[in-house]
């Protein structure tokens, strides 16, 4: 007995070393190629370890800072914007719907829960923000088209409102004289804050990932984001060079494009990987925080 | 009486005043993001023309639908489309329960915790870092793979961005790699809910871990999987549109593997000009979609009622 739990720790910790090297070692090849040299990339491609170092690449990005700074600054206010006004619209709809007293509760719920089966799809929808609401590039285009809000969060939040914040409490304060809203900001919300921090930390990812707003809605190179400068580089190398105004542009012969299109890739990463450790206990827990049904 | 009764409902609604108004803007944004557009998937029907304007271009009956059916492309995006996904369910399901069950034997607590952390990873990054990732493994003159991974093997370098029988591969890979790690989540804690006194039964009666798995653990996580499966099932006609969009570098050449309704639909609205075929094929996606998530909930209706999701 003893002996076959031995083997199968010993198979596990193997297997499960393996994957996390399969997840990890692509960052670390990202790493590793962004700071070799690019005369050894031209001969051994980017490797895990490379025969020579150099910070270049990393200089010429520190050129361009201007223009990787402001496409960070849209990132981080599209994020932060666009993650308050997503959880105030919905959680405002989803208090209401966990009142079993509030007439009409079920068929605004359907109306809610039908948008999860059934949309429109990219082309009217782009007719409506472009045509109808003419966004096309603004910071509108950014943050309000498809991610906003959306059914399964109000439901999730819809869920937990009904199950964690107790009735009474809610008749207490109504006996005591509080209005709706004062009820909702000073009871609901409070008791609230695991969900609240579960959705906005979804949204949050949602937002500072965002690319395709930006691929659909925006042209003007000043409004893009982190992720849509990324995208642009990917296949256009000359990019910044091509947008800043004038005394760069000398040095464009001497771009390390192979190594620069690492280190910019670096410089999208690493944010996220920082955040990561602060935000992982929410992370699971909002995974596992309970089924939603309609 | 009657009379009576109804104004007293009317006075019970205006009560609710503070809640109604609460739920205006999430609805408004509804109507927005999500009702208008339904109404307006109606333009595939039409002969869209931006002088005249979309409501009142000329409504052309089915010809877009026409056009599209008659086209190759038609029938390999859904090829494509239906067997992704379809790989997608099958193997996504099988290695996230697969980790589960391994994280879950595994008794040092920190290590399983560390392991969770890094094999999530990839879930968090955007998919244009996943395709600087990929082409720093498959570029063609630099790549990981062609500069060190092939000559050790003695295997000549490959130009994976022109080659499409790779790519059913390449992309199933790089599925499976953002999100298996965090999908098997929610495995794990079906599994951790698990009573511990079954296990302790079947150690007694001399059962191996094998056994166990087989006659406890997974039996017992069965309605998470058939779930996630119809939920999978229902989504089909859907694909991760930056998977086979930003991957491949939206490469032409790849086009008869990397094909897909959300990317045909996305280069027939903004890089071709094509509005109608592209109107025509989101139409296309949203019917069949609807009636595939129909489908699937009766279906699980029919053998657990509370796993249905409606």
């Amino acid at each position: 007995m003893d002996k076959e739990n031995r083997a199968w720790q010993w198979a596990s910790h193997t297997i499960m070393i393996a994957l996390s090297l399969l997840c990890v070692l692509p960052f670390i090849l990202l790493f590793m190629a962004s700071i070799t040299d690019e005369k050894a990339i031209v001969s051994e491609g980017y490797s895990f370890f490379p025969t020579q170092f150099s910070f270049q690449a990393y200089k010429y990005l520190w050129m361009q800072a201007d223009q990787i700074l402001r496409a960070y600054g849209i990132t981080v206010i599209v994020t932060v914007i666009g993650t308050a006004c997503s959880l105030f619209i919905t959680s405002l709809l989803a208090y209401p719907l966990s009142r079993k007293d509030m007439p009409g509760g079920q068929a605004i719920a359907f109306i809610v829960f039908f948008t999860m089966l059934f949309n429109g799809g990219l082309v009217p929808t782009y007719m409506v923000y472009t045509q109808l609401l003419d966004v096309k590039n603004t910071l509108f285009a950014l943050i309000v088209p498809w991610l906003l809000m959306n059914g399964f969060n109000v439901l999730l939040m819809r869920t937990f409102f009904k199950t964690t914040i107790p009735v009474a409490v809610l008749e207490s304060a109504s006996i005591d004289g509080a209005g709706e809203f004062k009820t909702y900001f000073r009871i609901v919300m409070p008791l609230s804050l695991p969900i609240l921090a579960t959705v906005g930390m979804f949204q949050g990812l949602a937002y500072w990932n965002d690319w395709n707003n930006g691929l659909v809605f925006v042209t003007k190179p000043h409004l893009f984001s982190l992720q849509n400068m990324l995208n642009r580089i990917m296949s256009d190398i000359q990019f910044l060079s091509a947008n800043s105004n004038g005394s760069v542009s000398e040095s464009l012969s001497q771009m390390p494009s192979e190594t620069f299109r690492m280190a910019i890739a670096v410089i999208g990463v690493v944010p996220i990987l920082a955040a990561y450790p602060f935000f992982q206990k929410y992370f699971v827990k909002g995974m596992t925080i309970g089924a939603v049904k309609g | 009486m009657s009379a009576l009764t109804q104004s007293r409902k009317r006075m019970k609604i205006w009560r609710y005043w503070p809640l109604y108004l609460m739920m205006l803007p999430g609805l408004a944004y509804m109507v927005l993001n999500n009702y208008l557009p339904m109404f307006g998937l109606s333009i595939a029907f039409k002969d869209i023309d931006y002088r005249k304007g979309i409501w009142a271009s000329d409504w052309i009956g089915f010809r877009n639908f026409e056009f599209l059916f008659k086209t190759e492309d038609a029938f390999i995006i859904t090829r494509n489309t239906l067997l992704y996904n379809g790989a997608f369910i099958v193997l996504g399901l099988g290695i996230a329960v697969v980790i589960a069950i391994l994280l879950n034997e595994i008794r040092n607590k920190f290590a399983a915790r560390l392991y969770q952390s890094l094999i999530i990873l990839p879930f968090l990054i955007s998919i244009i870092l996943v395709s600087y990732l990929v082409y720093a493994m498959l570029s063609i003159d630099t790549g990981f793979v062609n500069k060190t991974l092939l000559p050790m093997l003695g295997i000549d370098s490959i130009s994976w961005y022109s080659e499409p029988k790779y790519w059913p591969y390449i992309l199933t890979f790089i599925h499976l790699w953002k999100g298996a790690g965090y999908s098997c989540i929610v495995f794990l804690a079906a599994i951790i809910g698990i009573d511990p006194e079954y296990y302790e039964a079947a150690r007694l009666d001399g059962a191996s871990k094998w056994m166990q798995i087989r006659t406890i653990t997974l039996p017992m996580i069965t309605p998470v999987i058939t779930m996630l499966a119809l939920l999978g099932v229902g989504r089909i006609f859907y694909s991760d549109f930056g998977l086979f969009y930003q991957v491949p570098m939206n490469s032409g050449a790849l086009y008869e593997t990397t094909n897909v309704i959300d990317t045909y639909v996305f280069r027939g609205l903004l890089q071709l000009g094509d509005v109608g075929m592209s109107s025509a094929a989101g139409f296309y996606q949203s019917i069949v979609g609807f009636i595939l998530v129909l489908g699937a909930n009766a279906i699980v209706r029919k053998f657990n009622k509370e796993n249905a999701l409606f």
